[in-house]
Order: structure tokens, then sequence, then C-alpha cells
């Protein structure tokens, strides 16, 4: 079954067109990578699928509700982390937790309880009593993702979710990422190509707003010919598969 | 639930800036105590304090303003709204959530400031209990006020608008410091075209247990407040719908 359906998704700014024409299939439970330079069109798109922003034209129906008509239903199943750290300054790494348990409906004690089982899941506990803008990137990033799972989403956007991490935190942000394959549908955009390669089980890569290639990382390899998936998406990315 | 959980962030995030603490409680009494100290040193009545605790409560409520539109244009300019838009919140839970926390403040920073007057020789009876209600207008004006700056500008722009112009403006254009009358013509005209000149009148009106006075000039106030929720609430509704997250 799938999560998410996309349909001529467009997103346009003026004359400038950011996504064009997306049609993509993700299906339930899996972790789809999207890939591309800056300013290929992959936040755009997630802020689409996430009702941030409307499209220009096209659709997208995300668990059988539609991000133009039924866009509060589709806030209810998805959460997002986005790019930037995003972590309200003043309150602790367990305010923060228990107040987007609280925005997602979650009563006082279910709210706290839940916030307890992220600090225990992304080993917060040595933070989880300092205000959030006195911790370290690394740490904020952290708490960002931890805020994006605690609502408990059936489908998860995950916007550059490594950017600033330091090699073992990021190792151990993979493996929160694996243990929610099968359970959440996560798509997932970097810049790290062993990322993607590791997370997901199907890539997309972006190109000035349109999608230039689907598939697994090996079909991707095949497909370019080319030795390493940093080649391939370097061939897909700049057009040149052909000569790859 | 929801509108609960973010409304309780935000009064976090308001208590726990001590600026906010230093200028919302701080900053008025210190003008009370100075002006007071002021007219016990000179031979003429410019400072009485029955007519200048209701003005500098008016005044304080401008920092209000301060406050919202600082954590809104803070809350834009980092992932951090852009994180609750794409949550379940509604634009009524996000602007009662922003709004809600700044009421009991502005009436704990008028009640701060009578209580200071007290000690300054303020009658204490029911009139200040009503004079706090009259507040309520004014403070919801200035909640609005704060709503809008903060969906409009960046966190920069902010503090030029609402920390330098709105606090002159309310200071100048509003009677606390001097009585209008002294200037007159197009001054005290365009003063009592704006709201501020009205909402200190209604007060001292209170203050002094003349009753009749304070709904005359609390409209012009509920007029203005009413306008700039509105505007308030579209620019805000247009934002979280706009591509400018």
């Amino acid at each position: 079954m799938n999560a998410i359906e996309m349909t001529g998704l467009t997103k346009k700014y003026g004359e400038r067109t950011a996504v064009k024409s997306l049609s993509l299939s993700i299906e339930q439970g899996t972790c789809f990578a999207l890939l591309g330079v800056n300013g290929a069109g992959k936040t755009t798109t997630i802020k689409m699928l996430s009702c941030l922003t409307k499209p220009t034209s096209g659709n997208a129906v995300i668990l059988g509700k539609s991000i133009l008509t039924e866009p509060q239903a589709v806030k209810e199943i998805a959460n997002i982390s986005p790019q930037e750290t995003a972590v309200a300054p003043n309150l602790t790494a367990r305010e923060n937790l228990e107040l987007i348990a609280g925005i997602y409906g979650s009563e006082g004690r279910t709210a706290r309880e839940k916030a307890t089982r992220m600090i225990e899941e992304f080993d917060l506990s040595e933070v989880e009593r300092q205000k959030a803008k006195t911790l370290s990137g690394g740490w904020q990033r952290r708490l960002s993702i931890a805020m994006a799972l605690i609502s408990e989403p059936q489908v998860l956007f995950l916007d550059e979710p490594t950017l600033g991490l330091d090699v073992l935190a990021r190792r151990e942000l993979w493996s929160v990422i694996e243990h929610l394959r099968g359970k959440v549908t996560i798509i997932l955009t970097t810049h790290y190509m062993e990322e993607a390669e590791a997370l997901s089980d199907r890539i997309g890569v972006m190109a000035r707003g349109e999608l230039k290639a689907l598939g697994t990382a090996a079909e991707l390899i095949a497909r370019t010919g080319a030795k390493t998936f940093e080649d391939a998406f370097v061939a897909l990315a700049t057009g040149s598969e052909a000569s790859a | 639930m929801k509108l609960l959980a973010f409304a309780s962030r935000n009064r976090k995030e308001l208590l726990r800036d001590p600026w906010n603490l230093a200028f919302g409680i701080g900053f008025p009494v210190v003008l009370l105590l100075l002006l007071s100290a002021i007219q016990a040193n000179i031979p003429v009545s410019l400072f009485n304090i029955d007519k200048l605790a209701p003005g500098i409560a008016v005044f304080g409520l401008s920092f209000i303003s301060l406050f919202s539109a600082t954590l809104i244009a803070k809350d834009r300019t980092t992932s951090f709204l852009m994180r609750l838009f794409a949550s379940p919140l509604s634009a009524s839970d996000f602007i009662l959530g922003y709004a809600l926390p700044l009421l009991p403040m502005a009436v704990l920073q008028g009640a701060v400031c009578f209580v200071t007057a007290f000690f300054l020789g303020l009658p204490v009876n029911a009139n200040v209990l009503l004079a706090l209600v009259v507040l309520i207008p004014p403070a919801i004006l200035y909640i609005g006020i704060g709503l809008l700056a903060g969906s409009v500008l960046t966190d920069k722009q902010v503090g030029g608008i609402c920390g330098a112009l709105l606090t002159n403006v309310s200071a100048w254009l509003s009677g606390t410091w001097f009585d209008l009358n002294l200037v007159g013509g197009a001054f005290k005209r365009i003063a009592y075209a704006l709201p501020f000149a009205h909402a200190v009148d209604a007060a001292k009106a209170a203050i002094a247990g003349d009753y009749a006075s304070i709904l005359p000039h609390l409209w012009w106030v509920i007029g203005y407040a009413t306008v700039i929720m509105v505007i308030a609430v579209v620019a805000f509704k247009r934002k979280m719908n706009g591509d400018n997250v």
C-alpha cells in the first residue's frame, strides 16, 4: 500500500518553477530519500507535503488524505524535522518534548510519559533540564528530531536530519531511523550520499525542480554505470549519465 | 489542550526572558519613583500620583507589544514556527496562544504599578480595581499591535518599531507626562485621534471615581483594539497560509 501519492505536484514562485510536475508514489513503512543539489526542489517538496505551502498545481494524497482538501487531517498524522534546528529556546529539552506532545493532543501525564520515552531513546537525559538555547548544535538537532517523533507520526519528513551532527551522533540517528523502518513512512532529504544509501529503500534524484531518476541505490549505480553511488548521483544530477 | 500547551510555552518564553521582567515590571516602577521624587522637589503640581499612576500603567503596556512582537518575530526567523505551522494547531489556537499569556501579564504589570503608587500616596480604594479592569481594552490593543508587528516585521525591525517608536508615541501622545491641554492645537487633536490619550484618560477617570467619563474614552480604545486585532489576525493567517514560513 502506498502512503504517499504525488500527482503532478508543482510549485512556482513567480516565474521560477521550484518543483515541476512531480508524480511519485512512496510505499508505506519505507524510507524514501530525496537527493539533489541546493535549489533542486527537495525542501519545497517537503513543505508542500507537510502542508506548509500550497502547490501551484497538482496534488498529493497522504494515507488517503489530500494535502489540498484535508490539510488538518494530514497534519495530525505527519510531523517534520525542519532543516534548521527548530526548538523553543527558553524551554528545557523536556519541556520542548512535552510541548510538541501537547500540541499533537497528548494530555499532561501522557505527554510527560512520551517525553520520558524520547529522552531515553535519544539519550537526552543529561540535558533534559537544560534550556534548549544553551545546548550545543548537535544536542539541539537531536532534540529537534525527537520532537518530530514524539507525536508518533505515521509519516515523517526529515529535512537534512544529520546536518551539523558529528559522526557518532549521525550513526546514532541512523540507528533510530532504521528502527522506524516498517512502522513509519519516512521522507528524507540529505546531502550525504552514504546516508541515503544506508537508510533508504528508494532514492529520488531531483535537479532544477524535476525528478531525474528513481530507484534503489544499486539500480541508480547500474543505470549510470558509475563505480560509486556518489558518481551515479553526480551523473544523474548533472544530466551526464550517458557518459558516466 | 493544544491551545493550552502552546499558550503555556509562550508564557514560559516570556517570563523566562529577564529583559521582559526588567522592562515590563521594573521600568514603569522606576519611572513612577523617579517622577514622584521630582514632584516632591518642585513647587508646581506636575506629576501628581493620581494622574501619574494611571498614565504609567498605560505606558507600561506598550512593552507588552514589544514582548509579543519579539516572540512571534523570533519564532518566525527560526524554523520553530515552521514546525508549529506543520502541526495540527489552528489559526485561532495560534492567535489565542500568543495573546492569552499576555493578558495576565498586563494585569500584573498594572497591579504592580498601582501597588507602588500606594506607597507614593495613591489612595487605597475600589477605584484601583476598576482601573485595572479599565486597563484590559488598552492591554488588548497593545497585544494586537504586538501580534501585527510580530507577523509582518523581523525581530530587528520589531525592536525599532515597538521598542522605540511605539513606546515614544505612547509616552508623548498619551498625556502621561504632561497635560495635553498645555500643548493644545494640532498636537492635542492628533493625540485624541489616537487611542493612547483616551486609554490614559479612562484610567485616570477610574482612579478619580469619575465613572461617567470612563466609557466615552474607552470606546475609542475598544474601537482601535478591535480594528488592530482584526488586521493582526488577517496578517497572521496570511503568513500561515503563505510561502514565507
